[in-house]
């Protein structure tokens, strides 16, 4: 069982006020916290081996590079991923998912179908429009339940011959939803089609096997995982990452150079053009070292405890209703309370100290689907704990009062 | 009044309140009871879209001043635009081009017009000021 207040001390975040008030951060599927351990890891690649890698002959670089494939490796293992180099450093899973629909669009032709799910994020929707745009391609959706589930029956019948590509989040953002990928994957493997599964809002509850999963592609972000902003992977099979073209042109990414042609370089620097983000990388991996010392099966487990508790107490409140029931579901709570605007919610919780996040969450079609403007979302980590649901609780209760 | 003597006045009235939770009860109360603006210019072309609320804005010259109207359907986004329009409705559009929004931080709402609250407030008041330009060049 995990010892929430021992955990606690490695943040040093969460011992700060906010308007008076202690901090109640309840704001994780945005951004997860840093523990000292992973601030640590930063402070001292800038303070003791700051180098370019991957190119000098010097000591220090020699040490980053090695220290950022470590991490490339320490990855790998996480996701199980077969090869080191089917893990991509990336900025993120924004960036993770470009580098794949930009190389999809010369893979891509006129009337070929690619299939989105009703419950992404804008990040996992615009990226195929434009590819969309660009190969006059078809874009279906994978409707969903006022439960917040998807359709899998209605799946099945957009599956055909024409379907070239599905993209689907892992986790929904703004609803907390555990989608059957694994159901999504093999259904599209039997019509020829590559799957991309979104993994940044999974990748904090649940470790993913990639090869297990038979995921043709996967993405996370660090800072969902105790890392920082800024960083994150894509995992490609690596027969998916040779058919696609680079990305991005530059340094790092060319094996030889000519004015004639350039030839690009093996996996995984091929997509990894530039000077990447080496510090972000190396940190990355120290977030998933944290987290692992934890265990994903404590985290699941503790989480799951706080979400019936935050569940139970907040229907308790008169009017207000949760979106997204989904019967499995992570440790993310959707609601509104009547017919109150969830920024009026949210700006009165910020004044108690509580952080949470109001709008559409970047996912404006399920909004749209539910007919309302935007939600108040609680997000949980394993750092949170019962007594901040109650304050959440109760300043819900105290907003209530003084918008109605 | 000028706009300075009006937001001197807003400022007044609101170094009476003790706490946050009595401007944010009168910021309420002024979003539930104003109606902002008529039906008909609640439209598309009139919309500011946040990723949080919605702001509607209206503009008309009325002899040698501007009148505006708009609405939100946020009550604290709308009970900021009521402060708002009481500063800068009913005035000349030049006068509206010079004036600042300082006073909103000085009664303790300035995180509402942050550009990353993303509320629409700041584009209401970059489209107020934009109105006001316009407008300028018609008066003369």
């Amino acid at each position: 069982m995990i010892d929430v207040t021992k955990i606690r001390k490695d943040f040093p975040i969460l011992k700060r006020e906010v308007n008076g008030k202690p901090l109640v951060y309840l704001d994780n599927a945005a951004t997860s916290q840093t523990p000292q351990q992973v601030i640590d890891v930063i402070v001292d690649y800038y303070s003791n081996y700051n180098a370019n890698i991957h190119r000098g002959v010097h000591a220090l670089s020699q040490e980053a590079t090695d220290k950022y494939e470590q991490a490339r490796i320490k990855i790998q293992k996480h996701f199980n991923a077969a090869k080191s180099y089917e893990v991509i450093f990336t900025s993120g899973t924004t960036h993770s998912i470009n580098i794949v629909a930009n190389g999809f669009s010369s893979l891509i032709k006129k009337g070929d179908e690619i299939i989105v799910s009703a419950m992404e994020h804008h990040s996992n929707i615009v990226p195929w429009q434009m590819l969309c745009e660009r190969t006059g391609a078809i874009l279906r959706v994978i409707p969903m339940n006022l439960d917040g589930e998807l359709i899998l029956s209605a799946y099945h019948e957009l599956l055909s011959d024409k379907t070239k590509l599905i993209f689907c989040n892992h986790v929904s953002n703004a609803l907390g939803t555990v989608n059957p990928i694994k159901e999504i994957i093999d259904a599209a493997h039997k019509v020829g089609a590559a799957v991309l599964i979104d993994g940044a809002q999974a990748a904090p509850h649940i470790k993913a096997d990639v090869q297990a999963l038979n995921a043709d592609f996967y993405t996370v972000s660090a800072h969902k995982i105790c890392g920082p902003t800024g960083a994150g992977v894509l995992y490609g099979k690596e027969e998916w990452l040779n058919k696609l073209p680079p990305y991005q042109g530059g340094g790092e990414m060319i094996a030889e150079v000519t004015f004639e042609k350039t030839t690009y370089a093996d996996l995984p620097h091929k997509f990894e053009a530039g000077t990447p983000n080496i510090c972000g990388g190396i940190a990355m991996g120290a977030g998933l070292d944290y987290m692992n010392a934890i265990g994903f099966d404590e985290i699941a487990a503790y989480e799951h405890e706080l979400l019936e508790y935050a569940t139970e107490e907040l229907l308790a409140i008169d009017g207000l209703k949760i979106y997204g029931i989904a019967k499995e579901k992570t440790a993310v709570i959707s609601f509104n309370v009547g017919e109150i605007h969830p920024y009026d919610i949210g700006s009165i919780l910020d004044k108690l100290g509580v952080a949470v996040r109001t709008g559409h969450h970047c996912a404006q079609p399920i909004m749209d689907f539910y007919k309302i403007p935007g939600t108040v979302r609680a997000s949980f980590s394993f750092y949170n704990t019962k007594e901040e649901v109650d304050v959440l609780v109760a300043a819900v209760k105290k907003a209530k009062s003084m918008l109605e | 009044m000028s706009i300075k003597e009006i937001q001197d006045d807003i400022v007044d009235e609101f170094s009476m309140f003790d706490d946050w939770m009595q401007r944010y009860e009168y910021m309420i109360d002024l979003g539930k009871s104003l109606p902002l603006i008529e039906s008909q210019y609640k439209t598309e072309d009139n919309i500011i879209k946040g990723c949080q609320s919605k702001v509607w804005v209206h503009a008309d010259l009325e002899d040698d001043k501007l009148v505006f109207t708009a609405d939100s359907d946020a009550i604290i986004t709308k009970g900021i635009i009521a402060i708002l329009i009481r500063a800068f409705s009913n005035q000349k559009p030049k006068d509206i081009i010079d004036a600042d929004t300082a006073f909103i931080d000085e009664i303790g709402l300035k995180e509402h017009l942050s550009p990353t609250r993303a509320n629409g407030l700041v584009s209401m008041i970059k489209q107020i000021k934009l109105y006001a330009i316009a407008y300028q060049t018609q008066v003369g």
